[in-house]
């Protein structure tokens, strides 16, 4: 019914079709690809001239501070994406088993809050927050513990993530863990399962698409911030994000900077399509 | 059962630790946005206003909430015509391609914000169209059409397939449909949309940071602020701007949940 009524009046089809194409084709493929072309540009006296050299990918690939930088992201993103989920889980939990309906609703309505308002002030705060003389310290000083230095460590970096990531997890994970069927996690209690062996061996790879989609988010994400390991990490040493802001914004060398764009994608692409896969995956038994 | 009473109790607690962590910031900012401390700590200084009057007094700071309010409305507008005809046409057609559309539709977030910023400025500079105002709203109309789009193909999932046909059957032309039909039917998420891309658009910082040049917006006004010393400064106008995205964020999720709801009850 509906494929007749589109053979119809195909102006209007297309009228509906194409704002999105014309926009993204123009200002969100067209960047990308023109990203790829610029990493084979040169730079002669601070101008970037059009070229097919394989020079920048070449001279960044052989310096060691880039695989420091890659394996230091890497690892940071990782690190991260584990530790979110884990601490995000029980309050999914929570949150999708022993709450109620409403309060479900409520908790999903106040996440949401904090993933659209502005991530730089938080950061901001949480740099106060964990200051030499700030409130965790004057708190842990009044034990008689302390000072710990948090600021510009990779507990800072960590933490900062955590501000980026975990209300995204927590939404991501309760919705896949209220999808589960409540009559399977009763079945194994009945057959004498214990409550955190059920967890483990019927919860966990029940939620299991959801739950690796909630991580591939926070290792995007992580994977991709500057904001943290720049002002709660201190930048020592430099991530991928904080080596294209030098290499572009300081040093004018954008093709430069394009290489690590695209080693960052590269890599993205490789770690979603892995994690999806094994999401999807049938389980063997 | 008593060990079920405590695990509940347990598990609430670190829920609420959890919302405790997550909010914690955005209360910290409006603390110490009065607070006479330059670096604030337990105990807490005096009640000053000194921090709003120091940074509203600042005429760079006029000039880039000025300048954030056009961003963000202009692009609310642009990304959420664009994500209502990506969202009426995944809702209605079905055409070769269409998977590459939704998904064109939906990648722009996936991007990590500063590749895209590097991409975006190398592409804009290219057509000599960086370092000014609309650049930015072309960069941000990409990254809000997906969320404009997402929002609005919600609440054309609850409109009844045979509305449309039931209206051109009255003799309603195509074009009469959409906006007597359509566009009615989806009015609150279009508002939704609205508000959620200009939140989104207004606290946007890594792309405009890029593309912006001297075109600076608020969120650029705090990185540069921050890349200095520690500024309470920054906690007034960050108070400023979390009451702003709060609200156009809270309008868009009553917008959304008050239609979600209606199916339940009719």
């Amino acid at each position: 019914m509906t494929s007749r009524e589109a053979t119809k009046s195909d102006h209007y089809a297309i009228a509906w079709r194409l704002p999105l194409i014309v926009w993204q084709g123009l200002f969100f493929v067209g960047p990308l690809l023109f990203m790829v072309a610029m990493s084979f540009f040169l730079v002669k006296n601070y101008r970037m001239e059009a070229a097919s050299q394989f020079t920048n990918w070449s001279r960044l690939l052989s310096k060691d501070f880039f695989w420091d930088a890659y394996f230091f992201t890497l690892f940071l993103a990782i690190l991260a994406t584990i530790i979110t989920s884990v601490v995000a889980f029980p309050a999914s939990y929570f949150l999708a088993f022993k709450a109620s309906d409403g309060a479900r609703r409520w908790a999903i309505f106040f996440l949401i809050i904090p993933f659209f308002t502005s991530y730089l002030v938080r950061i901001f705060a949480w740099q106060v927050i964990l200051a030499q003389q700030g409130v965790i310290n004057a708190g842990l000083s009044f034990l008689g513990l302390g000072p710990w230095q948090m600021l510009n460590t990779q507990f800072g970096t960590i933490v900062g993530y955590l501000v980026l990531c975990l209300p995204l997890a927590v939404i991501l994970q309760t919705f896949s863990l209220a999808s589960i069927d409540k009559r399977l996690v009763e079945a194994a209690h009945n057959l004498g399962c214990g409550r955190l062996r059920t967890v483990f061996t019927v919860v966990v790879p029940l939620a299991k698409t959801g739950l690796v989609v909630a991580a591939v988010f926070c290792f995007i994400l992580c994977f991709g911030d500057f904001v943290s390991p720049y002002y709660l990490g201190g930048s020592k040493p430099p991530t991928l994000s904080i080596l294209i802001i030098d290499t572009s914004k300081s040093g004018q060398q954008w093709p430069r900077a394009a290489v690590v764009a695209i080693t960052m994608i590269v890599t993205l692409l490789a770690v979603a399509l892995a994690a999806i896969g094994f999401a999807y995956k049938k389980r063997s038994t | 059962m008593k060990d079920d009473l405590l695990l509940r109790w347990i598990l609430r607690s670190y829920t609420a630790l959890v919302f405790l962590f997550v909010f914690a910031p955005i209360v910290a900012s409006l603390v110490f946005s009065f607070n006479s401390d330059r670096f604030p700590t337990i105990p807490l200084g005096s009640f000053t206003t000194g921090w709003y009057v120091k940074a509203f007094s600042n005429p760079e700071v006029w000039d880039a909430a000025l300048r954030s309010l056009v961003v963000s409305s202009v692009t609310a507008i642009l990304s959420t015509a664009i994500g209502f005809s990506a969202a009426y046409t995944d809702y209605r057609y079905n055409f070769t391609g269409k998977t590459a559309f939704v998904v064109l539709a939906l990648l722009p977030p996936t991007i990590p914000l500063i590749i895209f910023a590097l991409a975006m400025l190398g592409w804009l500079s290219m057509f000599n169209a960086s370092g000014m105002t609309v650049s930015i709203i072309i960069a941000h109309t990409v990254l809000c059409a997906p969320f404009a789009m997402a929002v609005i193909r919600l609440r054309l999932n609850q409109m009844d397939p045979n509305l449309e046909p039931a209206a051109w059957n009255l003799g309603a032309s195509e074009w009469v449909t959409m906006k007597s039909v359509v566009i009615p039917f989806t009015l609150p998420s279009i508002i939704a949309s609205l508000c959620l891309t200009a939140a989104v658009s207004f606290d946007e910082f890594a792309v405009a940071w890029f593309v912006s040049g001297l075109n600076k917006t608020i969120p650029v006004v705090i990185l540069e602020i921050l890349t200095g010393n520690i500024d309470p400064q920054v906690n007034a106008i960050g108070t400023a701007v979390f009451l702003v995205s709060i609200t156009l964020v809270v309008i868009a999720q009553m917008l959304v949940m008050g239609r979600a709801k209606k199916p339940e009850t009719t």
